[in-house]
């Protein structure tokens, strides 16, 4: 008898985060049990208890880098996998919680907590990739469950997955949607945002508000032009800016370019 | 295992993380001559700050902001958050704005609960490490769960736009209005989902639930015209009617070393309390439709249930009405003129409420002349079950001292699966360390 195909281990890792791009993984209803009987879940708190020792075939990791025991854990985590994936805003830009680094984070514990002596934090929120070299990150806040099982099939069979990188602006062009800008006036960060979201917030009549972070080479500066043509002040510009992926250097730049 | 180094008596088990539980928490617990010393259930979710990083924010923002607190129950943190600022600057969001947001929250209801009954809670009750084990043995059962998890995730798509972190909600209302055919494609759905709901729940009737109760202070909304989900007073089992402006007249919360999260206690009488799916079927049953009740009653869930591990089955009679109240509201929907209520910014100071799928999630914020956000509050569910988790845990302990310490662990991991998944809003790790001296 053949020997039956070793399936590859996954894994699933939390860092500071709120768990939806874990979640998107559970929420591909559809598909779950498929992908599921394809891999050997390795670790995924938010599934099961079931835990293999490592070494995992591939790691998807979830949160940004807050604690210094969160720094010490991905270094582990790197040593232990052969792909290493990030997912989400907060992976791969620092998420919402990298709004302490444009403060003084002692000020927000202070904020928060009674006791500012019990809490063991870092100034910054950080991707993952500061601190391990990172295989491939996998954008959005949440990420696209499409884009996920495109990555993970991808991964699995050993080809490149099929993720554009250009701006939100085509997306809408493709799928036919009205421009909420130039049709309604409504400030939008699509311009300079990287599509696969699946056109999310044009299509609710809503400007995009920037979850996929800066697509290649975006032209910022231009954007806020415009975004002042139609009323914006400094202050509305650098929270627009400041938002589920401040962090990322495009994003951050531009809004200290409006401090 | 006896360690051959350990101090005489000294027994210390330790299990590295707590799964299928949003959030990471640990438990110690201290025994001496058969007698519980010390309990402390700690959650080292690292600490996010939102309250702080909100300030100065445009009160616009902040729905979509505290959203990502949690990507189980996002529409708690962006309704809640609505209903304060709507308070706030003086406007009231009705009609068919109004149902569509209840019908997006029974979304949540429907994905949260089924996500965390079936798929999460179950496998502690079949001896499996999880859903993809029970798959293994009832493929059907593992299928019907996630088609009812879809059609949750599908109300919110509809009207939400996607349904981790939908972004077509606002204060006011909406960006866009759905499409009655829209929403109407989902009746043959919601359909099913009554009768999967049903099936469901007779399906897990049959476990074997721990047998324990607790004379649990019950706190939840109250509505008067309708099972509380989005708005109401705050009312408890023992005589509490409160408006939302006076919640921190009878709660807080406390900072305790061992904890990352913020433990929520009463000022009167004892300091735990309960929120979630007991509290509100405790408090509410009478509003339940007819056909859940006979459901729960089936189920053999009387009036009132003091058994938290029963919560998997409220959970599921929590998902059916939620589908039969989606489903009638669904069927009224009339395309509204407007998509939000137009609202001004200025000073103010509002609260808001909203039973997430684990409790009351309370929001206070004022705000400047501007609408900016100079103060904000959020209280979540897990930091008000806190102090009650850390008691259910007492008793069981106290309870099963005999238990082998695998066994015990998993009872504990099953005690804190019957409020959680979801300490990320506060905060994924049990640690549970048992000194025995
Ligand atoms: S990127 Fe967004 S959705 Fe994903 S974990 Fe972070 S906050 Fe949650
Ligand atoms: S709506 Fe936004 S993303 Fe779409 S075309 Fe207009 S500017 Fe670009
Ligand atoms: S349109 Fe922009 S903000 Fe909206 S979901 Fe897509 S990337 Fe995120």
């Amino acid at each position: 008898m053949a020997p039956a195909r070793k399936k590859p281990r996954l894994a699933v890792w939390k860092f500071s985060s709120c768990d939806g791009c874990q979640l998107s993984l559970l929420d591909c209803e559809d598909e779950l049990l498929a992908v599921l009987g394809e891999v050997e879940i390795g670790y995924f708190l938010e599934a099961t208890r079931a835990r293999i020792a490592g070494p995992y075939d591939v790691s998807l990791v979830e949160g940004s880098v807050t604690t210094p025991e969160e720094v010490e854990r991905i270094v582990h985590i790197r040593k232990q996998s052969r792909v290493l994936i990030t997912i989400g805003a907060c992976a791969t830009a620092g998420g919402i919680q990298a709004l302490r680094n444009f403060k003084d984070v002692t000020s927000f514990i202070h904020a928060v907590y009674a006791h500012p002596e019990y809490i063991e934090t870092l100034s910054h929120a950080s991707p993952i990739q500061d601190f391990v070299p990172v295989d491939f990150e996998l954008r959005g806040c949440p990420i696209s469950k499409e884009q996920l099982l495109e990555l993970l099939n991808a991964t699995l069979n050993g080809r490149k997955p099929n993720v554009p990188t250009y701006s939100q602006c085509i997306e809408c062009k493709r799928q036919g949607t009205v421009c909420v800008m130039v049709s309604q006036g409504q400030p939008c960060l699509g311009p300079v945002t990287q599509a696969g979201c699946g056109n999310v917030c044009p299509s609710c009549e809503r400007g995009c508000f920037g979850c996929f972070g800066p697509k290649e080479t975006p032209n910022t500066a231009s954007l806020s032009k415009q975004l002042a043509a139609h009323g914006m002040g400094k202050r509305q510009i650098k929270h627009f800016y400041r938002g589920f992926t401040a962090n990322a250097e495009a994003f951050r730049r531009e809004s200290e370019a409006h401090e | 295992m006896n360690k051959p180094k350990a101090p005489a008596k000294t027994r210390t088990l330790k299990v590295d993380a707590l799964a299928r539980v949003e959030g990471e928490g640990a438990l110690y617990v201290r025994v001496k001559g058969g007698e519980i010393q010390d309990i402390k259930f700690r959650i080292f979710e690292p600490p996010r700050f939102f309250e702080a990083f909100l300030r100065g924010r445009m009160y616009s923002d902040v729905p979509d902001i505290t959203a990502r607190i949690c990507g189980i129950c996002p529409m708690a943190y962006i309704m809640g958050a609505s209903q304060a600022m709507e308070d706030a600057l003086g406007v009231t969001v009705t009609g068919p704005l109004r149902d569509l947001r209840r019908i997006s929250y029974c979304g949540e209801w429907i994905e949260s609960h089924v996500l965390h009954a079936a798929m999460l809670h179950a496998p502690d009750f079949l001896g499996l490490d999880d859903a993809i084990q029970i798959a293994a043995k009832n493929p059907a059962l593992v299928e019907k769960a996630l088609r009812l998890k879809k059609l949750g995730n599908s109300l919110l798509e509809v009207i939400g736009g996607r349904s981790i972190h939908p972004v077509n909600l606002k204060v006011g209302g909406f960006w866009g209005t759905p499409r009655k055919e829209k929403l109407r494609a989902l009746i043959p759905e919601l359909e099913w989902g009554i009768q999967a709901s049903i099936e469901l729940t007779q399906a897990f009737a049959g476990f074997d639930f721990p047998d324990f109760e607790y004379d649990y202070t019950c706190v939840s909304l109250r509505h008067p015209d309708e099972y509380a989900i989005c708005e109401g007073r705050i009312v408890s089992n023992r005589g509490l009617d409160i408006p939302l402006t006076q919640f921190f007249d009878h709660f807080d919360e406390e900072h305790v070393r061992h904890s990352n999260a913020l433990h929520g206690f009463a000022k009167e009488g004892p300091a735990n309390y309960l929120v979630g799916p007991n509290a509100r079927y405790n408090n509410n049953y009478s509003q339940l439709s007819a056909l859940a009740k006979r459901t729960a009653k089936e189920a053999g869930l009387g009036k009132v249930c003091n058994n938290p591990y029963q919560s998997l089955l409220i959970r599921m009679i929590e998902t059916l009405y939620a589908c039969e109240e989606a489903l009638r509201l669904v069927k009224a929907y009339e395309e509204p003129d407007a998509s939000c209520v137009q609202v001004t910014a200025k000073k103010g100071v509002g609260y808001g409420c909203t039973e997430a799928p684990r409790g009351i999630c309370f929001h206070h914020y004022r705000l400047d002349r501007e609408g900016r956000v100079e103060l904000a509050r959020i209280v979540p569910p897990t930091a008000q079950n806190q102090k009650q988790i850390e008691e259910d845990l007492r008793h069981v302990v106290a309870h099963n001292l005999d238990m082998p310490d695998d066994k015990l662990t998993l009872r504990c991991e099953q005690t804190i699966r019957n409020y959680d998944p979801c300490i990320s809003c506060a905060t994924h790790f049990l640690k549970l360390t048992v000194e025995r001296e």
